[in-house]
């Protein structure tokens, strides 16, 4: 599927199943190949449950995986050894959802920010830690002082900043975030949004930006996934997905979207899914959406479509795309 | 157009260790009847307080000042006594929270807690009452609803759940339904659905609905009237057109310009930069001001008055004051 040398990231048929209860399976995520080019920005979207959290987290090598590959510079991310996989978290990091839970409470800002410099021994003394923090500190728009303080003493948007200087501090150049902005207010997601990007243009960083929120994926990324109960259903440019959605799922979820305009939204007109999401342990036979899609027939219900090529770089799962 | 409810004067503090919060800063608005009026803004700046007070459910430490007046269809409800408050709240007015997992009692099944609220305000007996359960179920759109009735609520999902709870606020039928983020922890596909449900049973019994959210596309979506709210203040109330194609008050304007749209491509994103204020200790002049690109002098001196600026649209901003040595671009 891939024939680009700049490929950073290369995932082949990744399987992520959680055990649940007696010989049950979660197939959080199922059988999922997609590339991602040095410089951009994958962004990954789909609701709850869709698998996307768990497809990030097994690409950095944080969970085992079940079956497939994930390649970084074309080497096996899940067959590294110890060294091998050090040098790997060097260079590719990952910023969490929620800014509250996933710092420290007991811990100094610098002591966080410090942290990976002192376990990647990249430093040569303490002074120049200091400098290090201060300066990834300033880089995240914090005030280099605010060093000596702790976490609660910080807003939501600052958190998530020091998330961010943490994941800088031993300069990346793969970085997942992970739902970076959804637990900030409006106003705080702008300002978030455009430190990662202008962190990404300043250090040619490459971002797998994992959201639910369609309207700020497309307005990040140069590429967009589209997930569905553990299975990519589409993948396109950022503009080619929402001008011209192939899959029902990604047109039913991009019509769902409320845009603030009431002139827009009153002209809108809104496909509709049957049901809710069914379950990842138990998922539909065949097509993964065929019980809501409305133009589901009997091929959808027996054969599972496969991702192809529908047009320049899109690719979609479906039949009825083919 | 008359007003289902009037607030007038609106304060709520906060007494806390770390001082006295003032959630909400003398506040005003009306809300028409038979319509929906969204109140926007952003965490912390007194929108569910606001709706807290109008349903009577500010608790200690909370206090609500002496000259805050609330009127329902005349009424002063402030003045209430407890038995009037029980009266009031279902059957004139609702409230439906945000995160339905822990408003609704994982110990009982569905049907008593719905079923509990008909069976304490009207002379029915059990299966009268189940029966209605079961009605208000379905109406709610939720499938099998004789059989959910049985169930608890963690065997529901979270778009259930949610039609669950607006099941339960709409029982007894009443005039006004407070919706306090009602979609805000659901999926976007969910969250469609249920406002689509809603919106059918607003038109349809003609209910006043209050929908407290910071979600402009969900206000552009189901609104008519938009009160915006910032730092415990009214900054701006009007029309959803005005709001929206005539924002006056600079934070409207910053607000709008900060959301990516999916219709419209590229761009750098506007930030509003910093952060709103400490409401324990609110500044004295217009707490956007720091904030604000059109800041001047004047901003610091003190709350600017309200500024009708076209019939219905009101601002609160130095720009439009007289003295406030601004042309008022506004219209």
């Amino acid at each position: 599927m891939v024939d680009n040398t700049d490929c950073l990231l290369e995932v082949q048929g990744l399987k992520k199943y959680f055990k649940v209860g007696k010989k049950k399976m979660l197939r959080a995520v199922d059988d999922v190949s997609f590339y991602i080019r040095k410089g951009e920005t994958l962004g990954v979207v789909g609701e709850s449950g869709c698998g996307k959290t768990t497809c990030g987290r097994t690409c950095l090598g944080i969970y085992d995986k079940t079956g497939g590959q994930v390649t970084y510079r074309g080497e096996d991310v899940h067959g590294m050894d110890k060294e091998r996989r050090r040098r790997f978290t060097e260079q590719a990091q990952i910023i969490f959802q929620d800014p509250y839970a996933s710092l420290d409470p007991k811990m100094k800002i610098q002591e966080i920010v410090a942290e990976g410099i002192r376990a990647h021994k990249m430093a040569e003394d303490e002074a120049d830690i200091k400098k290090r923090v201060e300066g990834l500190l300033s880089t995240v728009g914090l005030d280099p002082a605010y060093g000596s303080r702790y976490v609660h003493e910080f807003s939501g948007g600052q958190r998530q900043r020091i998330g961010i200087a943490r994941a800088l501090a031993v300069e990346p150049e793969f970085i997942v975030c992970d739902e970076p902005i959804s637990a900030l207010d409006v106003s705080i997601q702008a300002q978030i949004v455009n430190l990662l990007k202008r962190l990404q243009k300043e250090k040619e960083l490459t971002y797998m930006f994992i959201a639910h929120d369609l309207s700020m994926v497309k307005h990040i990324s140069d590429r967009v996934m589209v997930m569905y109960l553990g299975k990519v259903m589409e993948i396109t440019t950022a503009d080619q997905l929402y001008d011209h959605p192939a899959h029902p799922y990604t047109q039913a979820l991009l019509s769902a979207i409320p845009i603030p305009d009431p002139r827009v939204e009153a002209g809108k007109v809104r496909i509709r899914m049957e049901g809710e999401i069914p379950s990842p342990v138990d998922p539909p036979e065949g097509c993964r959406f065929q019980n809501r899609c409305p133009y589901a027939e009997k091929k959808c219900r027996e054969e599972t479509p496969v991702l192809e090529k529908i047009g320049e770089g899109h690719f979609a799962a479906c039949h009825r795309c083919g | 157009m008359s007003q289902i409810l009037q607030v007038e004067n609106l304060s709520v503090q906060f007494h806390t260790y770390t001082g006295t919060i003032q959630a909400v800063r003398d506040i005003s608005f009306g809300i028409r009847e038979n319509k929906v009026t969204a109140i926007v803004g952003e965490s912390g700046c007194g929108k569910s307080v606001t709706s807290k007070a109008v349903m009577g459910l500010i608790q200690k430490p909370g206090v609500i000042s002496k000259e805050s007046k609330i009127f329902f269809k005349g009424e002063d409800i402030l003045g209430y006594t407890e038995k009037q408050w029980e009266d009031y709240r279902g059957q004139k007015c609702s409230i439906v929270f945000q995160d339905a997992l822990t408003a609704l009692n994982p110990t009982m099944d569905i049907g008593r807690q719905i079923t509990e609220k008909i069976r304490v305000h009207r002379r029915v007996n059990r299966q009268e009452a189940w029966q209605e359960g079961i009605r208000m179920l379905e109406q709610v759109g939720i499938p099998g609803a004789a059989m959910r009735m049985r169930q608890y609520p963690h065997e529901f999902s979270g778009g259930m759940r949610q039609r669950v709870m607006i099941a339960i606020a709409l029982t007894l039928h009443p005039q006004l339904l407070i919706a306090d983020e009602p979609t805000t922890a659901l999926d976007v596909t969910i969250q469609a659905d249920i406002l689509d449900m809603m919106k059918e049973i607003q038109r349809e019994q003609g209910m006043t609905i209050i929908l407290i959210t910071h979600d402009l596309g969900i206000v552009a979506n189901f609104a008519q009237d938009i009160i915006v709210m910032y730092a415990g203040k009214v900054v701006e109330k009007g029309s959803a057109e005005d709001i929206f194609y005539h924002p006056a008050h600079p934070y409207t304007e910053a607000l709008l310009r900060a959301v990516p749209r999916l219709d419209i491509s590229g761009g750098q994103l506007e930030t509003i930069e910093g952060a709103p204020p400490n409401m324990a200790d609110p500044p004295a002049g217009c707490p956007f001001a720091d904030r604000c690109k059109k800041k001047r002098p004047v901003c610091g001196t003190g709350f600017p008055g309200e500024a009708e600026i076209a019939e219905g649209h009101q601002v609160c901003c130095w720009l439009y004051m007289d003295d406030g040595g601004g042309s008022g671009d506004g219209r």
